[in-house]
């Protein structure tokens, strides 16, 4: 696995999405409220978009009528046949077996990294911005 | 009975079963609503006669129709099942029955005047409890209600139920509300407390057209299009959540046919994964709830009579704990004695036959 | 358009799939769209009144769990709901998936469910020459389908006349939903238009008629009404056997379009078993119900059924007849099927290549007609 420079944190203000490129796999980059996220832009039922799909938050209920709304923004829905995906560990909401892939993501001070073109294989020190890597 | 060859055994009910089998759908039949006289008040009573409240008989099931009245089941006279000596013998000693389950479906439940349908309901449930119960110990039998008023349908529940040879409630599957809905479940408590499943038995109340084609012209069409009705009735139950709030509650449906409830499972899983968010007291999958509170009574086993694929069909459903035994009794499915379908392994004949109905009728379990 | 469609895009032609999409949905830009192909009269009608049908709202009434019951990614750049722009469709759709001929089925405005018969009529003639001056015109790949006011047969005839000498036009389009049961004698003069034309009655899923959609009336969810689509097919078609349309149109060819797969053969068997059991009531048959569902209907695939165990699908596919499926997706709706993924890997590639192509062609006769 090897750490890949994506993104800044500039490019992706909190509530907002972006979709790259690492080593041929296409990444959806999420931040939510901070906090950044990635993961396999190909739902595993059939291939679709989720980079398309809404970010919801999670409804829950034990009795009819009722909904119990928690995680605003945390479950990413396919856009194409809806399936609901906890964006923290990747996992179907309804389906718990079917996973989307996801990647380990943080947040550091652009010293340590390689600048531009998001696609680093190897690590060069810049302490001009924070950069956004992943390991892939 | 004789002895049974072994190589028979998938096709005759075996004589060696222990506790004998247990048919979960027969229908006594009522010759006239003059036989309830006697279990009405006064004013009803008058009624009857003043206003000639007769001949109730569901248009789904034309009496004189050779499908609802086997020709060795007829009687020379009077309605097939409406005699309980042809019943003992055509059936309970016949197929060395250990319980039959009684499901009238004589229509007062149809009846567009809730007071009529409650009343005559009633009566029936009462008809039912002297004229049969008390005549054979191996018959039980269905609570036959009226949906137009699910409150006073609950307290019928209690009262009948406190004879303890009831073992299920009984409603159509074609009424004037899905069953789901919120209105009907004041009869699912007091169901669910009493450990009564629910049994929705094929028949229209004429709410609506048959199906959402329209009126069609033929009584077969009436047959075929049952199972989407059936199909409508297990979704919204689902959809709308009565699991979720009556999770002790079972349903049976009968003379329902088999072969549509697959596709069903499949697909209705399928749109649930996407439309979740819309029912979100669905925690289950929808192929996974219907195992757990669904029953199917065996007759008519609708599947073409090849033994692979009786095999396939039982692999699809996922589970051999739905079917429950019947004969829909006079209704002819089968001939002669040919009521277990093609290709059903000896290993799953008691099952069907003993385990799966005392599993669901809890009740026949204090009786044996 | 997404990374994944512009892999595929970039895929050469050779390894791609070839595929006869056999239910693509195509969208008036707005409502206004329409005008310029109604008379003068019908314009005003429009801007007035706009579409009336037994419907209690403007909006759905069953709020569908995507906007446009549509996949989320596709909606033009240029504007316009889903499958209203065509460039847009040729890259996400038609290039992307390698459409060899797509088959539409125009849904809105539908001027069979419009209540006032003229302008019903008019709507559906407009939405006749739209589909041919800006789809089928301008792109090769894409035949239409003749829509018709079916409540009103003769009305549905004209129509059919009209347009059938266009080679635009593959199918006659109507929903298994009308005021009556289909297979009724009063619409028998449009599938005899049918076979006089020799085009294929698509069956669409679909048509508010009033009815109620199950036999104890109207559901409650989205959810339930989306599956009674599907059961509206099956009664549909049951219906059709049984009046005896296909005793009296042998010819005819019923392509079920958006029902699913699984449940035909449970139907089938349903069907034979009860007809073997009151024959008397249905003399004019002449063969049993499931004979007459593998002469004369051929089902699209979409959407794809998902059993519990993967390969049980095949047991459908083979239930059905290999020769009588039909590939589509249904694009640009949520619910739709790629035909990268909606096929198990394992499938023999002549049978995938039947279904993806062959099928079609043998039922629409593209060329040939």
């Amino acid at each position: 696995m090897e750490r890949h420079v994506i993104a800044k944190t500039s490019e992706i203000p909190p509530g907002t999405r972006k979709l790259v490129e690492v080593k041929g796999r296409q990444i959806v980059l999420i931040n939510t409220d901070g906090e950044y996220f990635a993961l396999l832009n190909r739902c595993p039922h059939q291939g679709g978009s989720l980079f398309h799909g809404d970010l919801i938050g999670l409804t829950e209920s034990t009795e009819p009528g009722c909904y119990k709304y928690s995680r605003r923004g945390e479950m990413l829905r396919c856009a194409w046949h809806g399936w609901e995906f906890d964006i923290r560990t990747g996992q179907s909401w309804c389906d718990r077996r079917t996973r989307v892939r996801t990647y380990r993501t943080a947040v550091e001070d652009g010293a340590a990294l390689e600048k531009g073109p998001y696609v680093a294989e190897r690590f060069n020190v810049t302490v001009e911005d924070e950069y956004v890597l992943i390991e892939v | 009975m004789s002895a049974v060859d072994q190589t028979e055994v998938a096709q005759r009910l075996p004589s060696g079963i222990e506790r004998g089998a247990i048919d979960c759908d027969i229908h006594p039949a009522l010759s006239s609503t003059k036989e309830l006289r006697p279990f009405l008040d006064e004013h009803w009573q008058e009624m009857l006669a003043v206003r000639n409240i007769d001949g109730l008989d569901l248009t789904s099931f034309p009496p004189k129709a050779d499908l609802f009245s086997r020709p060795d089941w007829r009687p020379k006279q009077g309605k097939p099942g409406s005699e309980i000596g042809a019943v003992k013998a055509d059936v309970l000693d016949h197929f060395d029955l250990k319980f039959a389950i009684a499901n009238c479906l004589y229509g007062a439940q149809a009846a567009y005047n809730e007071y009529i349908g409650e009343v005559l309901c009633r009566a029936i449930n009462d008809w039912l409890s002297k004229e049969w119960l008390d005549k054979d110990k191996r018959l039980r039998a269905s609570i036959v209600v009226s949906l137009a008023n699910p409150e006073a349908a609950a307290e019928e529940i209690e009262r009948v139920a406190a004879d303890r040879r009831f073992v299920q409630v009984l409603v159509l599957a074609m009424g004037e509300a899905l069953l789901g809905r919120k209105q009907f479940w004041p009869i699912y408590r007091v169901a669910e407390r009493l450990n009564l499943p629910i049994g929705i038995h094929a028949g229209s109340t004429y709410r609506h057209a048959h199906s959402q084609a329209g009126f069609h012209s033929h009584l077969v069409e009436d047959y075929v299009v049952q199972s989407q009705g059936f199909t409508a009735q297990v979704l919204s139950l689902i959809a709308e959540g009565v699991f979720a709030k009556f999770p002790g509650l079972r349903v049976v449906l009968i003379e329902s046919g088999v072969t549509w409830m697959p596709a069903l499972m499949w697909r209705a899983t399928k749109n649930w994964r996407g439309a979740r968010i819309e029912i979100p007291w669905v925690r289950q999958a929808p192929a996974a709830i219907m195992r757990e509170h669904f029953r199917l009574t065996l007759q008519p086993f609708d599947a073409p009579p090849d033994p692979a694929d009786f095999e396939r069909l039982m692999e699809h459903f996922g589970t051999d704990e739905m079917f429950l035994f019947s004969t829909d009794y006079p209704h002819w499915h089968f001939d002669g004695d040919d009521v277990l379908p093609a290709g059903m392994p000896a290993s799953l004949v008691r099952k069907i036959l003993v385990d799966n109905p005392l599993k669901t009728y809890p009740r026949l379990v204090e009786a044996s | 358009m997404s990374v994944i469609e512009e892999a595929k895009a970039a895929q050469p032609a050779k390894t791609r799939l070839k595929v006869i999409d056999c239910d693509i949905h195509p969208a008036l830009r707005s409502a206004s769209a329409l005008a310029p192909y109604l008379a003068k009269q019908w314009q005003e009608h429009l801007r007035d009144f706009g579409i009336r049908a037994r419907d209690p709202l403007n909006g759905r009434a069953y709020p569908p769990i995507t906007p446009a019951l549509s996949r989320q990614d596709s909606w033009p750049e240029s504007g316009g709901p889903p499958g209203s722009d065509l460039n847009f469709m040729r890259k996400q759709h038609l290039d992307a998936v390698g459409v060899e001929y797509g088959v539409l089925q125009p849904l809105n405005p539908s001027g069979r469910e419009e209540r006032n018969p003229d302008f019903g009529a008019a709507v559906c003639r407009a939405m006749n020459e739209w589909q041919v001056a800006e789809w089928t015109s301008q792109e090769t790949r894409l035949k239409a389908s003749i829509c018709v006011p079916a409540e009103d047969a003769e009305a549905s005839v004209e129509e059919i006349a009209l347009q059938a000498k266009r080679r635009d036009f593959v199918q006659i389009f109507m929903n298994p939903r009308l005021r009556e049961p289909i297979g009724l004698r009063r619409y028998w003069p449009i599938y005899e238009a049918a076979v006089e034309y020799d085009l294929p009655i698509g069956l669409h899923v679909g048509g508010n008629t009033g009815i109620p959609t199950t036999a104890s009336g109207w559901p409650s969810t989205y959810g339930e009404n989306h599956f009674d689509q599907s059961t509206g097919l099956q009664v549909g078609i049951a219906n059709m056997i049984l009046e005896g349309v296909f005793v009296k149109f042998p010819k005819l060819k019923v392509v079920v379009v958006e029902g699913g797969l699984a449940w035909v053969s449970g139907l089938c068997a349903h069907l034979d078993y009860y007809w073997s059991r009151l024959r008397q009531e249905v003399p004019h048959l002449n063969m049993s119900p499931s004979e007459y569902m593998k002469q004369n209907i051929w089902f699209t695939t979409q959407p794809m059924d998902e059993p519990e165990n993967r390969l049980d699908i095949v047991d459908v596919f083979e239930s059905v007849g290999w020769d009588r499926l039909l590939f589509s997706s249904d694009y640009p709706h949520w619910d739709g099927d790629d035909p990268n993924f909606a096929f198990p890997a394992t499938l023999p590639k002549a049978k995938l290549h039947a279904i993806l192509c062959e099928n079609a062609r043998n039922v629409y006769r593209f060329e040939t007609r």
